[in-house]
Parts: structure tokens; C-alpha cells; sequence
């Protein structure tokens, strides 16, 4: 267990990064393109909630004040919350959805894949289980993109433009907050450079074999580990926390 | 052989309580009613998430979102399983659907109403598939082999939801003034719409004669109805909340209670378009079904280029 200042919000924004990216994709729950894709979707958007509670779970302990798990995820605000800005952007059509999700599969699974030999013990634990599910998911999006890259004029239309929306926030995905290089120091987290590395590796291929491009000049948009949000945060959280809000101190 | 003896052969394993196999011959009344029977179920899944899905992303903690989310995905998976016994009797899933769209077939009216705050996710669950698991405990020995085996899954998961419904009420019910009312709000707009979930009375339930006959459905609409109350009143009184009837009473004699009469008028106007969401639920059906037409065609093109693919190579 890390007494680094930067553990908390490092442990933060790996929940934060699951729970907001597993609340859009539940949106399409009951309301996917068929219904194998819609179970399939949905499974993702379990396991990542899965992952997510977990994590609040143990970082609830880590900050030793007495908040919950549920305190974590439904009472902090739009600049407290850590997750990157792509988890965040509204679900789009299915293209931007597969696209949204398969750049953070292939993020997350190299990352869990570096962080299984933590020296905190209870994150390689919890790495080791989602790089697993992780394994599928990236499994899964990544046919989606060839399918639409390679499939008819209108799939290929729309997932170059999901690409074009959705290129320059990918960067922001590796930015950790500051002090985050005391963790690296102490091997409780993975150092980014080369998790950045490994996920270009995974990626690009993608990418060629679904025909699009990568739009260029390609600004990046950063500042989620600053609690610097997108406009479109703010009423997520309102809806997802609205009864803990509204009903205070209950228990449900 | 003869259709006479071929009839006389299905009755026959009827008798001797035989399920019957998509291969066999079979009654075209028989076929008929099945694929009437299990689409309407089938649809009824898939719209049934809509009610529910409408509270995942405001479930009030992580444990009830987990809950919630696993649970609409079930339904779906249901959803699943018996449109692929309803495709053997061959009709294609394409055509299900598109009846479900047009509104040439049904699904359970009980989705038609709307689920307001989130005292009616437990309440869905206590009574809705409470009143669901009367129906298909029956229907697990029902004569269709593939439908059969598909409720045996389907029950296993139903009662298992049941029990988080119920667990979602036991919260409220013990929880602050404002959940114990947010539940009594609950039980009371739910209670009646679930009583007809078993359909019209049975001197006027137009299928279910052929269906007692040929072993699809082994009891009556009114019967199950009554276990249902038998069952659930006793649940109501231990959350404290009442059930909203005046005439429910218990009867020594029959050794079950006597009920108020379901407002039947009001079953048939939401049975025929008119219930609080139906316009709204078939809609989104709709949409979702419109806006994956892409989705699905891009898979069939890709599909179909690369079988043209593995062949030149």
C-alpha cells in the first residue's frame, strides 16, 4: 500500500474511468442494433462497473474518512471526478460507441496487463481479473471496427467520422496526476511511456484493417486529471447521482 | 402416413405426457398457437427491459446499478432463448419482429405502464416477475420440448429476480418515512395491473381452452391468479405496507383469500393501445430496430466479403 499523495487520485481515476464509460454504455441497454449485440455491450458495461466498485471500494479504504464506496462514486462534483474526457462524451451512434470503446480496451488492457505486477497487492488482484475481461472486450470492439471499416459505405462513413470526433481526446488517456512518478518509483503503477507504446502497437493495426484514417493535424484535448471536464460531465453526473442527492443520508 | 393417424399419434404422446419435438408432426392449431404464445413472450422480454432500463443509469447506489444492469441484460437473454425456440417452428426472427412492430403481435400489457421512481424497480420485480414465475413454473412442463427447456433457464434466473425485487422493497420499507411512502406508492400502482397479468377471467379467456387441451398450459388463468394473492398478500403484510383492496379477506373455508375484481375495463383498453407508455415502448422498439439496420447490414457485407475472401485464397 502506497503513502504517496497521488495514490488516491491514481485509484480514482481508474473507478472514475470505469463508472462514467460503463454509464453511457448501459444507455444502449434494451436499445442496442440487435439483440446478441445489446447482451454483448451490456456485458462490458458490467464487468467495467464491476471493476469500478471494486476500486472505490479500496480506495474508500486507502482515504480512511469514513466515506463508502457509494460516497465516492455519487457525492463527489464535476471537477473532483478523475476520468478521462472520451469515457464522458455522449454515447453517439454505434460507430462512436464501438470506437469510444475500443480505444480504451486496447488502453486498458495494456494497462491492467502492466499493473498485474503492482506491488500493491490488492490492485495486481484486481488488474489480473479485469485484464481478463479485458482481454474480450478488446476482442470484441476490435471485429466491430473491421466490420464497419470493411463493411458497407455508410459503416465505413461513420466510423471514420467517429474517429475524426474522437482522435484528439485519446492522448488525455495516459496524462496521471501529479506525483504520479513517486508510484512509478515504488512499482505500485505502471510507468505510461510504455503503456503508450503498447497500446499505438495494439491500435494501429486496428486502424489499417478498418481502412480509416487518422485525422491530421490532430490537436489533443487534456486536463481530466485536473478535474478540467467536457460540458457534457455535468449532466451525466446529474442524472446518475440524482437519488443520493435527492434522498440523503438513505440507504437503498 | 395419414394425417388421421398422425393426429391420433400426437394425442396419443399428449396422453402419455411426451413432449413433442420440432420434428414432429404436429397440428397446424398447434403450431399456430405456440408461435402466438411463445412471441408474445419473446417480445415481451425485450420490451420488458425498456421499464426497467429506464431507472440503470439513476440506480441509487454501485451494488443496485450491478444489480439492475445484470438483471436487463437477463431479460434479454430471455428474450434470446425464446426466439429460438419460436424460430423452430419456423418462422424466422425477421418475421417475429416485424409483427412485434406493427403491432400485429402482443407482449405483456403490464409494460405498458411506467415505472416513476425507483420504489417500481422493486416492485417490478417482487410482483411482476413474482406473477411471471407462477405463469412459467407451469410452463416448464408444458408440451413443446424447446419451450419447455427454455423456461427451465428462464424460471432459475426469474426467481433469483424476484428475490432482488423483493429485497429492493424490504430496504425501503424499513428504510425513512420517504421510502416507506415511495413503496406504498409502488405496491399500490402496481398490485392491480399484476392480477391481470393472468389474464381475463376464464369463462372469457378466448385460448386457453385449446391450450389446457393440448398441454401447452396446465392451469387456469383464475387459478393462478389466486396462488398468486395467497402467496403475496402474507409478503405485503411483513413489509408493513397494505395491499390496495377492500374486499381482500381471508377465507377459512377455501382455504385461500377472496379479492376485489381486477379493473377489466382498463386491461382492455391498455391490451388495445391505450395504457399510460404503449405508443412510447413500441416506439423505442421501433427505433433501436431502425437505427441497427445499419449495424446489422455492415455485418452482413463484411460477413459476405470475407467468405468471398477465404474462397479466392
Amino acid at each position: 500500500m502506497s503513502t504517496s499523495p497521488a495514490f488516491l487520485p491514481f485509484l480514482l481515476r481508474i473507478a472514475d474511468t470505469n463508472l462514467i464509460l460503463s454509464q453511457r454504455l448501459s444507455e444502449w441497454t434494451g436499445h442496442g442494433p440487435f439483440l446478441e449485440e445489446d447482451l454483448a455491450l451490456t456485458n462490458i458495461a458490467l464487468d467495467i462497473l464491476g471493476t469500478s466498485r471494486s476500486i472505490y471500494e479500496y480506495a474508500a479504504k486507502i482515504e480512511n474518512k469514513g466515506r463508502s464506496e457509494d460516497d465516492l462514486a455519487f457525492l463527489r462534483n464535476e471537477r473532483q471526478f478523475l476520468n478521462p474526457l472520451i469515457c464522458e462524451l455522449p454515447k453517439g451512434d454505434y460507430a462512436f460507441t464501438i470506437f469510444r470503446q475500443c480505444i480504451v480496451d486496447a488502453f486498458q488492457f495494456h494497462f491492467y496487463n502492466a499493473l498485474t505486477i503492482s506491488t500493491d497487492e490488492t490492485l495486481a488482484g484486481i488488474a489480473a481479473k479485469a485484464v481478463k475481461e479485458t482481454t474480450y472486450h478488446l476482442r470484441h470492439t476490435s471485429s466491430w471496427m473491421e466490420r464497419f471499416g470493411c463493411g458497407t459505405e455508410e459503416s465505413h462513413h461513420r466510423l471514420q467520422n467517429a474517429m475524426n470526433e474522437i482522435w484528439r481526446y485519446t492522448d488525455d488517456l495516459f496524462d496521471m496526476p501529479e506525483g504520479y512518478a513517486d508510484l512509478v518509483k515504488t512499482k505500485v503503477a505502471p510507468e505510461m511511456m510504455s503503456v503508450k507504446e503498447n497500446v499505438q502497437k495494439e491500435l494501429l493495426p486496428i486502424i489499417e484493417r478498418s481502412t480509416i484514417s487518422i485525422p491530421d493535424p490532430s490537436f489533443m484535448q487534456t486536463g481530466s486529471v485536473k478535474g478540467i471536464h467536457t460540458e457534457h460531465l455535468g449532466y451525466l453526473l446529474a442524472e446518475m447521482q440524482y437519488m443520493q442527492r435527492m434522498y440523503p443520508g438513505s440507504r437503498w | 402416413m395419414e394425417t388421421v393417424s398422425l393426429e391420433a399419434n400426437f394425442d396419443a404422446k399428449l396422453t402419455r405426457n411426451e413432449m413433442i419435438e420440432p420434428k414432429d408432426w404436429m397440428p397446424d392449431n398447434y403450431r399456430k398457437h405456440l408461435i402466438r404464445q411463445i412471441s408474445q413472450h419473446a417480445h415481451s422480454e425485450i420490451v420488458g427491459m425498456l421499464p426497467e432500463g429506464n431507472w440503470i443509469t439513476r440506480a441509487p447506489s454501485l451494488r443496485a446499478k450491478i444489480v439492475l444492469l445484470a438483471k436487463v441484460q437477463d431479460e434479454g437473454g430471455h428474450g434470446l432463448y425464446l426466439y429460438t425456440a419460436a424460430e423452430t417452428l419456423q418462422i424466422s426472427r425477421e418475421e417475429l419482429l416485424d409483427q412485434l412492430h406493427t403491432g400485429k403481435a402482443k407482449y405483456s400489457s403490464i409494460f405498458n405502464y411506467p415505472t416513476l421512481t425507483w420504489a417500481d424497480i422493486g416492485a417490478v420485480g417482487w410482483l411482476v416477475d413474482g406473477a411471471a414465475i407462477m405463469n412459467q413454473v407451469m410452463l416448464q412442463r408444458t408440451s413443446y420440448g424447446p419451450y419447455a427447456r427454455a423456461m427451465v433457464r428462464i424460471c432459475k434466473e426469474e426467481s433469483f429476480h424476484q428475490r432482488q425485487g423483493y429485497e429492493i422493497m424490504c430496504r425501503l420499507a424499513f428504510g425513512s418515512q420517504e421510502q416507506k411512502e415511495m413503496a406504498q406508492d409502488a405496491l399500490n400502482r402496481w398490485w392491480w395491473p399484476s392480477l391481470m397479468m393472468f389474464g381475463p377471467p376464464d369463462a372469457n379467456s378466448p385460448n386457453s381452452a385449446n391450450a389446457i387441451k393440448w398441454k401447452i398450459k396446465r392451469e387456469s388463468n383464475d387459478q393462478l391468479r389466486q396462488r398468486f394473492v395467497n402467496q403475496t398478500v402474507p409478503q405485503a403484510e411483513f413489509l408493513g405496507l397494505s395491499v390496495p383492496d377492500k374486499e381482500l379477506k381471508w377465507n377459512d373455508a377455501k382455504g385461500g383469500y377472496d379479492f376485489g375484481t381486477p379493473d377489466w375495463n382498463e386491461f382492455e383498453n391498455v391490451i388495445h393501445g391505450n395504457g399510460p407508455c404503449n405508443k412510447e415502448r413500441l416506439a423505442a422498439r421501433v427505433e433501436a430496430h431502425d437505427k441497427g439496420r445499419w449495424v446489422r447490414e455492415a455485418a452482413a457485407v463484411f460477413a459476405a466479403k470475407k467468405k468471398g475472401m477465404d474462397k479466392a485464397a
